[in-house]
């Protein structure tokens, strides 16, 4: 365990603030002045709230200090996905359209953790409105890989991915609608974990898909993105779409232990173009969770070549009907014009970015009377057969093991085109069009020093098996102390 | 050019209207803001109605127990699981660039509504009732435009009819009735003047006997009884004339203005906006499940139309009277407390009473029937000294006027003041043998054909009696000792 707090777990900065081995405000200065000195290359951060950090964390000092009883996250730097609303900090989606805006009221996974105690750092980079999967859609900076700055970092989170995996946060949260928590965390070498749908709510998130929007953690062990799930899940009354359902105590999950466990894995997500870094990295996941006691069994998820198809039908409409609102009037950036039509055009014109436009038109074209039926409607008939899939396979498996990307961190520019881009994604889509919980953990690095992630989908609510089994990569196949090479490594 | 009555021999106007009624609850569809109407701009918002990105509506479920109510009433379906749809367009009135309503999944379809006319009922039906949230307010200024978010989110449900009306004055009757409806009902206060009743009207004609439909159009903005039926006379007039000079009416939207008593064209069909409704993602189907239902049939009312047949058949009550009464909840519910202090009799003189004194009395004092300082049962008690001959009708509209004005029961003002009448038969044969003796001129006069004299005799005795004899009974007995 390091003397200096950058690369601290979750729960070892919350044992030694609360021990007084460290205060939180040093425990905080140190990572404001590493943003200071590492940021500046990296860009994983939109914007930092200093004064904000420094308050709260003397505030906690201060607790500490009175015998006031410590949150379960006191004195945890975190940064926060710039498209989590943040009461008097500038939010913008990575947008330009939201450029100037600050919002008055906090998110709901916001409020919970500044009641728990966690010092929020500052708004971390994304693709705009979390549509992309390399954070090079960002309307303001490009984020660079701490593994390798010339390449990227993924997305849409990808700021959030590469604050955690350089140091430069404990914890972070990110959102994923069809993996954008999940495929940075494993371009960056970090956990990244998608709750089931409904687990968290969305009060305070930027909506980009509704149906399919999830907050969650992205940290550096998998004990510590269940400490982090375990703060910000549970029923919310501001969210009609959040699951009143208990929430277990998800850190106790961590325990490594998969005796027993049932593994299903599918074969429609080996049979495709995957590098064979992340094929070698797979089977020596399986080899060594075998070795522990798992039992693992070949199933099939016959739907999953629709899951791309169905994703860029309700994706895209969902985005272009919760996009209407920006229209330059009441907040963001409003461009002159000569009639209402001509602001609205201009506003929308130079404030979105061109993969937001590209989505925004598809799901306009989807949405259109009497095409409603044919696209939209037969899509989600398609998520209900590929949540059937996974019905079908949970009666036989505990949780589903896969790669979560086909290749590993890609450089800049090197998606000619938007599909190429999509294509990307395909084994991270189905768990959102199903609402399943799911976590990419690192498995291993390629011969190119890059880190490779392994997915685990779980049921409904049992994110406890998805952490469980998490934690037994971590434990077999994980990078241990190995840090990256690139930005902010030891 | 043809003359319109003669052009209405061979054509039919064809008549459907869309309604929308606020839904009186205190806060809004989606959010916790205030519904008061007035309240300084903008005063009424919160980060939802104001649009902002991460707000999610959450439904207030006090809104459904109101539409739910219309659609019992109105004998509509009511769907187990409706659901929220996003309607778009671009318009500063809509922060989000879609309002919540329902589509393709409305709570209410197929139920009617009973309209009042000439004294018959004509059931009116209804496609659908849905629920949706309203829209702010533009004002332009000039060059400058302000919007006012205060109205933006207050419930609402848009009652959509058949196209069955055959006339403007069905249509303005439609209106009345289903102002009435939903005023009895409880679940707006359904004040025009301040929007909280608003009316669009599709319009086509077509000749008599033909089953299709015609083109129509779409008047908008007619937001008071008189302006529905005058756009609606007006666009018949204009279809027909176009028709009749060899033109075609186009579908298309036109806005009525009040001031110059025209309609103008708003929008063309090509025009028009796609709305590309979809379900509303954000908010889960609208469950109601059976219990809901059972408490809104318990809580039900009886209706403005059964009351208006029972009043008549029941009652005995002229239709206009049954009318007046189920005009106004509170004047039928004093009516029908009224009679039941008072059963076993017909409720015609109570109506009488009511309708004359009491409304009287009350349009006096400026104040309304729940206001009223004369009970129903008091009023009931009053009317019953009348109709057993205790008092006169005469004695009892003074009576009337002192227990409206000092609260005291009818019976104790008839005592404390002595005006019982007089119908003691022996008393009063007295009476009148004392009065014909000390006129035995008038006597033999009257015996030997001069009749005009009865009268002076029947004075005479109010006179003695103060104005208490029986009128009935002293003209019969004074017939019996003059002779005839």
């Amino acid at each position: 365990m390091s003397s200096s707090p950058e690369f601290w777990t979750v729960t070892d900065t919350v044992k030694r603030v609360a021990s007084g081995e460290i205060s939180a405000v040093r425990a905080v200065n140190t990572l404001i002045s590493r943003i200071t000195n590492l940021d500046r290359e990296l860009g994983a951060y939109l914007s930092t709230d200093e004064t904000g950090a420094l308050r709260d964390a003397a505030e906690v000092d201060r607790r500490r200090k009175e015998n006031i009883p410590l949150g379960p996250l006191a004195g945890v730097p975190i940064a926060l996905k710039d498209n989590l609303v943040t009461r008097g900090i500038p939010t913008t989606a990575g947008s330009k359209i939201l450029q100037g805006w600050v919002p008055p009221f906090d998110a709901t996974v916001v409020e919970k953790l500044r009641a728990a105690g966690a010092v929020i750092l500052g708004k971390a980079n994304l693709d705009e409105f979390g549509m992309g999967s390399s954070t090079e859609r960002s309307a303001y900076k490009k984020t660079r890989n701490p593994w390798d700055t010339s390449r990227v970092p993924g997305g849409s989170s990808g700021g959030s991915a590469a604050a955690v995996a350089a140091g430069l946060a404990a914890a972070s949260l990110g959102t994923d609608t069809g993996g954008s928590i999940r495929q940075p965390a494993a371009f960056c070498g970090v956990v990244g974990l998608k709750p089931t749908y409904g687990r968290v709510s969305r009060w305070g998130v930027i909506a980009f898909a509704s149906s399919l929007d999830q907050v969650g953690p992205l940290t550096r062990t998998v004990k510590d993105a269940a400490l982090v799930l375990q703060v910000i899940a549970g029923h919310d009354l501001r969210d009609s779409t959040s699951l009143d359902a208990p929430v277990p105590a998800f850190a106790d999950a961590a325990t490594g232990d998969v005796k027993g466990m049932k593994i299903g894995l599918p074969k429609e997500y080996f049979e495709g173009a995957i590098d064979a870094d992340i094929r070698a990295a797979l089977d020596r996941t399986i080899a060594a969770l075998k070795d522990k006691g798992a039992l693992f069994d070949d199933v099939s998820l016959p739907h999953t070549k629709l899951a791309l198809p169905a994703y860029y039908l309700v994706a895209p409409a969902e985005a272009s009907s919760n996009l209407a609102r920006y229209d330059g009037i009441r907040y963001g950036k409003r461009a002159e014009g000569t009639d209402l039509l001509d602001v609205y055009r201009k506003s929308r014109g130079a404030g979105f970015g061109p993969e937001v436009k590209r989505r925004i038109m598809l799901g306009t074209y989807a949405l259109r009377s009497g095409y409603y039926e044919a696209y939209y409607k037969k899509a989600q008939q398609i998520r209900a057969l590929i949540k059937r899939d996974f019905d079908e396979v949970f009666a036989k498996v505990d949780v589903v093991l896969t790669p979560t990307t086909p290749t590993v961190a890609f450089r800049f520019n090197a998606k000619a085109t938007p599909l190429d881009m999509y294509l990307g994604d395909i084994f991270t889509l189905a768990c959102n069009l199903a609402g399943l919980p799911g976590m990419s953990v690192p498995c291993g690095i390629s011969s190119d020093g890059l880190p490779i992630g392994a997915q685990l989908l779980g049921k409904p609510l049992d994110e406890v098996t998805v952490i469980r089994a998490g934690s037994a990569i971590e434990a077999a196949v994980g990078l241990g102390e190995r840090r990256p090479a690139g930005i902010g490594g030891i | 050019m043809a003359e319109l009555a003669q052009l209405l021999e061979d054509w039919e106007p064809v008549i459907g209207l869309e309604v929308h009624v606020q839904l009186a609850t205190a806060t809004k569809i989606f959010s916790p803001s205030a519904t008061t109407f007035g309240a300084p701009a903008n005063s009424l918002t919160d980060p939802l109605v104001m649009g902002m990105p991460g707000t999610l509506p959450v439904f207030n479920r006090s809104v459904l127990e109101l539409a739910l109510r219309l659609g019992v009433a109105t004998g509509s379906q009511i769907r187990s699981k409706s659901r929220f749809a996003r309607k778009h367009y671009f318009y500063p009135d809509q922060p989000k660039g879609y309002q919540i309503s329902q589509f393709d999944e409305p709570l209410c379809e197929n139920g009617h509504i009973d309209v009042i006319l000439a004294g018959a009922v004509k059931r009116v039906k209804l496609e659908r009732i849905h629920l949706e949230e309203d829209a702010g307010k533009n004002t332009h200024v000039g060059a400058v435009s302000h919007v006012d978010l205060n109205r933006a989110g207050v419930p609402l449900v848009e009652v959509v009819t058949a196209p069955e009306l055959t006339s403007s004055e069905e249509a303005a009757e439609f209106m009345r009735s289903l102002h009435r409806l939903v005023r009895w009902l409880e679940i707006s206060e359904a004040d025009m003047e301040k929007g909280q009743l608003r009316c669009d009207a599709n319009v086509s004609v077509r000749l008599r006997g033909e089953d299709r439909l015609g083109t129509r159009t779409e008047l908008k903005n007619i937001n008071s009884f008189k302006f529905v039926q005058n756009a609606i006379d007006h666009e018949i007039a204009r279809q027909l004339r176009l028709i009749d000079s060899g033109g075609q009416v186009q579908r298309e939207t036109r806005l009525w203005d009040a001031t110059l008593g025209q309609s103008a064209p708003m929008r063309s069909k090509e025009e028009a906006n796609d709305y590309r409704y979809f379900p509303d993602p954000d908010l889960p189907p609208l469950v109601v499940d059976g219990a809901t239902m059972a408490n809104i049939l318990r809580a039900l009312p009886e209706l403005p139309a059964a009351r208006f047949e029972r009043y008549q058949k029941m009652q005995n009550l002229s239709a206009d009277d049954a009318r007046t009464l189920v005009g106004d909840r509170a004047l039928a519910d004093y009516f029908d407390t009224a009679i039941k202090a008072r059963p076993g009799d017909t409720g015609r003189t109570i109506a009488n009473w009511m309708l004359t004194e009491l409304l009287g009395a009350l349009n006096a004092g400026g104040i309304t029937v729940a206001q009223s300082p004369m009970p129903p049962e008091r009023l009931a008690a009053l009317v019953v000294l009348v109709e057993t001959g205790v008092i006169s009708g005469k004695i009892g509209k003074e009576i009337f006027e002192e227990s409206y004005r000092t609260g005291e029961e009818p019976a104790a003002i008839v005592q404390r003041r002595g005006v019982q009448q007089i119908s003691d038969e022996p008393l009063l044969t007295a009476i009148i043998d004392s009065v014909v003796k000390r006129h035995q001129k008038q006597a033999e006069d009257y015996a030997s054909g001069k009749d005009g004299l009865f009268g002076f005799f029947v004075g005479q005795v109010m006179k003695e009696t103060q104005g208490r004899a029986n009128p009935v009974m002293a003209t019969e007995l004074l017939h019996k000792r003059l002779g005839r």
